[in-house]
């Protein structure tokens, strides 16, 4: 791979020589483990493990549940009670692989505003922020798809709104709506795309993941200071970094096990804490319930769904140039997909010369900012739309939305950075002035 | 970089709790609390009550209420012998065989039965977990984690909470209870004080009654709640030796290069 220079693999035994000529798998295990890692990496930088993990934990008690699960509109609840008190331990599968979706979403949030922070996204990480946008896209079609299947009140109401959301398209969202369908309502035909594509997603993930660490393995790691890893030498390189295995990867399990005994803690003694309780009532086409809420992981993207009703000037100046193509509810779509699709475009929109945030006196603010946005979007997301909560939600998704448009570019120009430190050794010396110069 | 790691959690829990804290909103009705024995980490049902709330069940809501979900075989569970639930089975349910097109008494391995049809109400099995009465502090929720999700509270205030209005909408009649959202529904009180009796002469009124059918219910719906509960506080001690380790692991192959020593642990 190419990169920072480091020690490759040398095959020494004649084994080894054989193997390396016709496969070099463990040159590329070696190499991928082994890789030179910035020594002053922070705790921040511990959730790409997590996330790992939760992928191959979903995979494999999603794997084990399909043994006994019925994607059938007449069974599927059932089945699941089946799980829940027949099949030997399933009731902590599934609940694994329930609470383990809300493990997955928090882990990548955090892993995304540490990218917004430190810049990970900005030159040369653009394809890593890229595929990573889109690894999170597929996730939540994922989550999104397993959440029917319990096929519970919130199963069939959620699958109905957030397939009405295509229907919002103008011209051809109703035949895309019954294309997703299978017909035209939620319904057996549902259920079973729904459940096929729900095990084929999580596939998808684990390539692009794939492809996600290949291209940060080749650009290498970003860290705190945004300060490149001196390059020059193998000499060089090695007074910035340390080697991934053991120095990370033990670190990373260290936070991995404190994660995993809240993560535990919550599915032994509240597993129903982040689920609503309306999902145990079996889906009934005849009777909506008070309430339709998406999972939390959605919520701040569905308040900027919500937020954007007839009466805003903006719709209204959108619907009237447009003709009424784009009309309240499509402008709401757009929205939402838009504030997803503006995030993966901050390489470009960011114009500021230094990458970390550390560094940029107002871009913290800005960014602490957008933090707070983001809860308030998620509490606001299942509250009703009424005043003051759609005041509320407009106001956040706004500031979402300039936060990428409008104050990421300016910042750049009018914004005067702090100096980060020449090398990430100095860096790490700050912190620890016992370090000795060269590392082994 | 404890500090930092502590951070660090505490942000994904506020995401989490964020989210949660929506989930709570729009709720109806005035529920109180119970202290029942099964909440809280060390939280475990009481036998005796379950086998009375399960007496109740049998003798009032059975009439208008099925429990498809449940076997019958796992009222031992509730600390039935085998040979008792095989009794109980045959003596009261009946299932039909669509392959011999005949009735025949359940057996310990076939489910409660399922009960519909006209002015029938809908299925217990999971009424428990699908009622939420707790979402504090602050809507957070968080106080599920001592006093349960609330199923049971719900339960109990529903049953116990009617005023004895009764009105007549469209042919039907409703009936005001505290616990319900909206006010009106259209279950008449059925719990009265010494509706049911005890061999143990356990306190029978309505609101003992109320309780120990919710304690019931809270069974049916989560049976394994005491191993789920064992297999987390297993996981708990398990993960917190091993983070020990990994922090002690961490702490001495970063030493070198952090601080330019060897650390003896």
């Amino acid at each position: 791979m190419a990169g920072i220079p480091h020690d490759h693999y040398e095959p020494k035994s004649g084994f080894e020589k054989w193997t390396h000529k016709r496969l070099p798998i463990v040159s590329l295990l070696y190499d991928t483990l082994m890789i030179p890692t910035p020594k002053n990496l922070n705790w921040w930088w511990i959730w790409g493990i997590i996330l790992a993990f939760c992928l191959v934990l979903q995979i494999v008690t999603g794997v084990i549940l399909v043994m006994h699960y019925t994607p059938h509109v007449d069974m599927a609840f059932a089945s699941i009670e089946h799980i829940m008190r027949d099949v030997n331990g399933g009731f902590f599968l599934r609940y694994l692989h329930m609470n383990g979706a809300s493990l997955f979403f928090v882990a990548v949030y955090i892993h995304m505003f540490r990218g917004l922070f430190y810049g990970s996204y900005k030159a040369p990480r653009e394809i890593t922020w890229i595929i990573g946008m889109l690894i999170y896209l597929v996730m939540m079609a994922t989550g999104f798809l397993g959440y029917v299947l319990p096929w519970g009140q919130m199963s069939f109401w959620g699958a109905t709104v957030i397939t009405g959301l295509f229907g919002a398209i103008p011209f051809v969202g109703e035949g895309i709506q019954t294309w997703l369908l299978g017909g035209p309502a939620v319904g057996n035909a549902t259920l079973n795309r729904f459940f096929s594509l729900h095990y084929l997603l999580p596939f998808v993930i684990a390539a692009l993941v794939i492809v996600h660490i290949w291209a940060f393995h080749t650009t290498g790691n970003n860290n705190p200071t945004g300060v490149e890893v001196r390059r020059g030498s193998k000499e060089e390189a090695k007074k910035d970094t340390l080697p991934f295995w053991p120095y990370f990867v033990i670190k990373d399990l260290f936070a991995l096990a404190i994660v995993l005994l809240i993560f535990w803690a919550i599915v032994g003694f509240m597993p129903n804490y982040l689920g609503h309780p309306d999902n145990y009532i079996e889906a009934n086409p005849l009777a909506t319930p008070a309430h339709i809420v998406p999972e939390w992981y959605y919520l701040p993207f569905y308040a900027i769904l919500r937020a954007f009703t007839a009466d805003v000037w903006a719709v209204q100046l959108v619907s009237w140039v447009t003709g009424g193509i784009i009309d309240a509810k499509f402008f709401g779509v757009l929205a939402m997909f838009g504030a997803i699709f503006v995030m993966a475009l901050a390489p470009w929109l960011d114009t500021s010369s230094v990458r970390s945030g550390k560094y940029r006196p107002a871009f913290k603010w800005w960014f602490r900012l957008l933090v707070i946005d983001f809860i308030v979007l998620m509490w606001v997301g299942a509250r009703d739309t009424n005043f003051p909560h759609d005041w509320i939600s407009l106001i956040g998704a706004t500031y979402w939305f300039a936060y990428f448009l409008v104050i990421l570019p300016l910042l750049g120009v009018f914004e005067k950075p702090e100096t980060p430190p020449a090398t990430i050794e100095e860096d790490f010396k700050k912190h620890y002035p016992d370090a000795p110069s060269a590392a082994e | 970089m404890i500090k930092k790691l502590t951070l660090s959690a505490v942000t994904a829990i506020t995401m989490a709790l964020g989210g949660t804290a929506a989930l709570a909103a729009g709720e109806g009705g005035h529920i109180e609390d119970v202290a029942f024995s099964f909440e809280g980490p060390f939280g475990t049902y009481d036998q005796q009550q379950l086998q009375r709330g399960f007496k109740v069940y049998m003798d009032v809501c059975r009439a208008c209420h099925g429990l498809q979900y449940v076997p019958l075989r796992t009222l031992t569970d509730l600390g039935y012998s085998e040979d008792e639930v095989r009794a109980f089975a045959a003596e009261n349910f009946e299932i039909y065989e669509a392959e011999t097109d005949e009735w025949r008494p359940a057996l310990p391995r076939d489910n409660f039965p399922a009960v519909s049809g006209e002015g029938m109400g809908p299925d217990l099995s999971l009424m428990a977990k699908a009622r939420a009465g707790f979402h504090g502090p602050a809507g957070t929720g968080i106080n599920q984690l001592l006093k349960g999700m609330g199923g049971p509270e719900y339960i109990t205030a529903f049953l116990t909470g009617f005023t004895g209005e009764e009105r007549e909408v469209a042919g039907q009649y409703l009936y005001e209870n505290t616990a319900f959202d909206g006010g009106w529904v259209s279950m008449p009180p059925q719990l009265s004080d010494g509706l049911v009796d005890f061999d143990d002469g356990h306190a029978n009124d309505a609101h003992h009654l109320a309780e120990d059918v919710a304690a019931f219910l809270m069974w049916t719906a989560e049976p394994k709640m005491m191993e789920r509960k064992q297999a987390g506080f297993i996981g708990v001690i398990m993960l917190v030796i091993l983070a020990t380790m990994l922090y002690l692991t961490n702490k001495k192959l970063w030493a070198p290069h952090k601080y330019g020593k060897e650390l003896d642990l």
